[in-house]
């Protein structure tokens, strides 16, 4: 088929058309074949130019972004081993055996990574969507926030031009994710691309696909499962070790897949064993575990995991997918609990026992004779959890692997202080010094480090001496994990049509400074509570906050003067000032997709297949910026591409430049700034904002400040533009000091100058020789001109 | 540990390695020989004190003597306006780096570009990763670390040394250039 050609699926029916075709036999014009379902229209808003876009639809759009916003590569090995002609070294302008350039390798590899994170979403949303049609039926309505949500699937209608209306219309939208993750992954292999800016559109597809996937697995969970739709005050959820009735059989569930999870709070509730058994969990599956019952408790990020586990306060743990640690059953052995897998992607070798009557796993399990079982039968692991639990726990008796204060010392008094462990530690904590301070009986040093601390475990087997490290940790830090005692708002979902409404004018024209989402992993690089401070610090200054995933806890983890949370503190609505948690990971999409509601219903631009409209006026318009902190997965990556495509920047903490590279501004060189004025047709200079598309801060202080520059967009206007400056000055004067030294590239015109702040400003102004400029109607799309030059 | 050995465990780059500052003497003589040096300075270097003085003070020194323009990340600058220094600029690590991989830039001054870099007092995988970036990407330039660990991704990189022979060696350097 040649380029002319066009492919669009609609429920379940794919749709050929080929304009031109020559072969030995035949030459075919305008060939058109429809296979599978006729589709039925039930949307009248028309078609847009790019439904079901393909590996370069887009790819316009994409180059436009990518030639302002360049990548600055920051390999993390010189070499490619991937086929065998290799290794091959790429230093410098050397190639691979190949041709393979290091530039098209870096980008390759982030591809790689983003397909590994939207496959993982979109697997994920298969299982769920799967899962929500056998319970609730193909034709069970699409709800995720009654008549308050009109514009049920933003990203899904943007994307593929769809308007789902019930469980069975989101197939084909997963069918078409498949399709291109698929495709996009083929483009790797060798002899593939070889253009390191075609890698990095696609690496752009591959996120807009991703946040596709992510969007039909909350909209089928919140449909389908009951989790609140929408709502802006959704109910405070416990959460933290603390909060954990230790006295009670406790089942832990971790993952991001909830069906499990859900089938263990029905089969308790079913049989009256509510009260008396804890459902706790941590990282995704916890988030919507509470959106699912006010029974369950969340734990902590994902990060959480070894802490939780050595604690022995699990009598049961449950694994689905997806950021589970790998030795999740030898830690579970450690503490005499049973481990039930319960996904067929991840199976840890275990036995199915799926087929297996409930009554002899349980009787397994109890007995100690098995340590963990396969159930690829959601049902069947609520039963088995819950009535192991009951059973299991008066034998376990909380069986520890942590040390006692004098199991402690003595282990400590073995370490050689070779540093082998500070060497493994990816924040670079100073193990080694607060081992030799506990074994003199000091164990303040060990227990700073558990705040900073990633859980990873990685200093134990550096240890030459097999010292548990990390257990000598949390067991110094034994008060503090029975103090964790704090609380968070339940995931509420989608973005109410009626709060964009309220909001879209204040935060297109810059009155509302910015929406600042803090979204992704733990990898902190100094603990939970830098993500509290900033989520705090940007809803006081009136932004609206997002949050959500492992980011989302990490915001309730810290708790004021007052001893009030970030999430007691702030209302959950999308407004100026508040801290809005979406939900889990997939809930993402709602963000992006709040986004993309601004620019469908408060500015009524068209929506349904018209990506590049749309992204050109999230770009330009909308100041939203996504903050990362803790970065650490290939579904983070994913995520982080989704938003590139829409031109929304994303800010990562330090361990992010191991996503091998940021997409940079300049804002030195004036002609990468130039926009065209939709009134006019003119090129005019609109400025360096949004400054970067992806970029890793040093430290909280200069992620914050950066969060604020990058909320400013060429068409606020003078009172918004005069918002965000404040802040963005303000910040910098306090966190880095002194006046920014850009800020004459920011102030367009006199009436941008904040009033408080005049003088210095003005000043600032004259030293570097600033002139008055013009504010741009701003598009990178010429056919966005209202009238045509002459 | 051996000195020239990634200070975390497997961050191993590739076959191009740096070169060890063994003594002083090493990294003074790259100092005189480069014609536009400049130096990064990231909010680590706050944390360290060896016998009562600051090795801010020592980084100032270095760079009053060897005429070197610093460009101060993050929350750095607070401590050198303290010090009545004023950085050549403010700008993120990641974005000086990200310029100096551009062969028409032409420096903070506009004069010409720059053909050594020295970093200190970034995170550690941070440093490393922009040293990778510069040493890939920008032929021109020549990387000095002056931090206490070995950073395998510069040109020249102290090997890992304990806090106070990390001193005595940045000493060593400002000395000899007052020579």
């Amino acid at each position: 088929m040649n380029s002319q050609g066009g492919i669009v699926v609609n429920k379940k029916g794919v749709h050929f058309r080929i304009k031109e075709i020559t072969s030995d036999l035949a030459q075919f014009r305008d060939l058109s074949i429809t296979i599978g379902a006729i589709n039925q229209e039930r949307w009248d808003e028309p078609m847009g130019p790019t439904p079901f876009p393909s590996l370069t639809t887009l790819r316009p759009w994409d180059q436009k972004l990518l030639s302002r916003y360049k990548p600055f590569y920051l390999p993390f090995c010189d070499l490619c081993c991937l086929c065998t002609y290799g290794k091959c070294d790429l230093t410098g302008t050397k190639r691979g055996a190949c041709g393979i350039s290091m530039p098209a390798q870096q980008s390759r590899t982030v591809l790689i990574t983003a397909c590994i994170g939207a496959a993982t979403h979109i697997s994920h949303s298969r299982e769920l969507l799967t899962y929500v049609i056998e319970r609730a039926g193909r034709d069970c309505p699409i709800n995720v926030g009654g008549v308050g949500v009109e514009v049920e699937a933003p990203i899904t209608r943007l994307v593929t031009g769809i308007k789902p209306e019930t469980l069975g219309d989101l197939e084909p939208v997963l069918d078409y994710c498949e399709n291109q993750v698929t495709q996009l992954l083929a483009v790797t292999h060798t002899g593939q691309e070889g253009n390191n800016l075609d890698f990095e559109s696609k690496i752009f597809h591959a996120g807009m696909i991703d946040h596709l996937g992510m969007e039909v697995a909350d909209i089928a969970q919140v449909s389908a499962l009951g989790f609140p739709r929408a709502e802006p005050e959704t109910p405070l959820a416990d959460m933290g070790l603390g909060t954990v009735d230790t006295s009670k059989p406790v089942i832990l569930v971790i993952g991001h897949n909830v069906p499990p999870a859900a089938a263990i709070i029905d089969y308790l509730r079913d049989n009256g064993m509510s009260s008396s058994v804890e459902v706790t969990g941590i990282c995704c599956t916890a988030l919507d575990l509470t959106r699912y019952s006010d029974k369950a408790k969340i734990i902590g990020p994902i990060s959480w995991q070894l802490r939780y586990i050595r604690s022995g306060v699990p009598d049961v743990i449950v694994v689905d997918e997806q950021c589970v640690r790998t030795d999740t059953l030898q830690e579970a052995a450690h503490i005499r609990t049973p481990l039930i897998a319960t996904s067929e992607k991840n199976c840890l070798g275990l036995p199915d026992r799926t087929a297996d009557p409930v009554d002899d796993i349980v009787e397994g399990f109890v007995n100690g004779s098995v340590p963990g079982a396969l159930i690829l039968d959601t049902k069947k692991v609520g039963e088995v959890a819950a009535r192991v639990a009951a059973a299991i726990a008066p034998k376990r008796k909380k069986h520890s692997a942590l040390p006692t204060s004098h199991q402690l010392a003595e282990w400590a008094k073995k370490c050689t202080q070779c540093m082998l462990c500070r060497h493994a530690c990816p924040n670079d904590l100073p193990v080694a010094q607060a081992v030799k301070a506990a074994a003199g009986g000091n164990l303040s040093l060990l227990d700073e480090l558990y705040d900073d601390c990633l859980g990873c475990g990685r200093c134990e087997p550096a240890c030459t001496q097999k010292i548990p490290i990390h257990s000598l940790i949390v067991a110094a830090a034994d008060r503090k994990t029975r103090e964790e005692s704090y609380c968070i708002r339940t995931g509420r979902g989608a973005i109410q049509d009626v709060e964009i409404r309220k909001v879209g004018g204040p935060i297109v024209l810059g009155e509302i400074p910015g929406v600042v989402a803090f979204v992704g992993c733990a990898n902190y690089p100094k603990g939970s509570r830098e993500v509290a401070e900033m989520c705090m610090e940007f809803a006081r200054r009136r932004y609206i906050v997002c949050t959500s995933g492992c980011s989302a806890m990490s915001a309730g983890m810290y708790r004021n003067e007052d001893g009030k949370t970030a999430y007691e503190q702030y209302p959950g609505g999308f407004e100026a000032g508040g801290i809005v948690n979406v939900g889990s990971c997939v809930s993402n999409a709602h963000i992006a997709g709040a986004a993309i509601k601004i620019a469908s219903i408060f500015a009524k631009r068209p929506l349904r297949g018209n990506y590049e409209e749309i992204a050109d006026y999230v770009h330009n318009r909308v100041g939203a910026v996504g903050v990362a902190w803790g970065a650490m997965s290939q579904k983070a990556a994913a995520i982080a591409a989704g938003f590139w495509r829409l031109g929304i920047p994303v800010v990562v903490g330090p361990h992010g430049t191991k996503y091998r590279r940021m997409l940079l501004g300049r804002a030195d060189k004036d002609a990468d700034w130039f926009v065209t004025d939709a009134r006019t047709g003119e090129s005019v200079y609109g400025g360096p904002v949004p400054e970067h598309l992806f970029f890793a801060a040093e430290t909280k202080e200069e992620a914050m400040v950066m969060i604020a520059k990058l909320t400013m967009r060429p068409n606020d206007t003078s009172k918004g533009r005069a918002n965000k400056l404040a802040n963005y000055i303000d910040l910098h004067k306090r966190l880095v000091g002194g006046i920014p030294p850009d800020v004459f590239r920011l102030v367009r015109t006199q009436a941008d100058i904040p009033l408080t702040m005049k003088d210095e400003i003005v000043m600032h102004l004259e030293e570097h020789g600033w002139k008055e400029g013009t504010i741009p109607d701003p598009t990178l799309l010429p056919r966005m001109i209202h009238k045509k030059k002459v | 540990m051996p000195l020239n050995e990634s200070w975390q465990t497997a961050e191993i780059p590739g076959p191009k390695k740096a070169s060890l500052i063994i003594k002083p003497d090493i990294a003074d003589a790259m100092i005189r020989r480069a014609k536009r040096p400049i130096m990064i300075v990231g909010h680590g270097i706050l944390e360290y004190e060896v016998e009562g003085n600051y090795l801010i003070d020592c980084l100032i020194e270095l760079a009053k003597k060897a005429k070197i323009p610093i460009v101060v990340s993050a929350s750095t600058n607070k401590e050198f306006l303290a010090r009545g220094y004023e950085p050549a600029a403010i700008m993120t690590a990641i974005d000086i780096s990200n310029r100096l991989t551009d062969t028409e830039w032409k420096g903070l001054d506009g004069k010409d570009s720059y053909d050594l870099a020295i970093f200190v007092g970034l995170p550690y995988s941070m440093e490393w990763t922009i040293l990778s970036g510069l040493k890939h990407f920008a032929p021109g330039v020549k990387t000095m670390t002056l931090d206490c660990v070995y950073q395998p991704n510069a040109s020249w990189s102290f090997p890992n040394s304990t806090i106070k022979d990390w001193a005595a060696n940045l000493k060593g350097i400002v000395t000899n250039l007052g020579d």
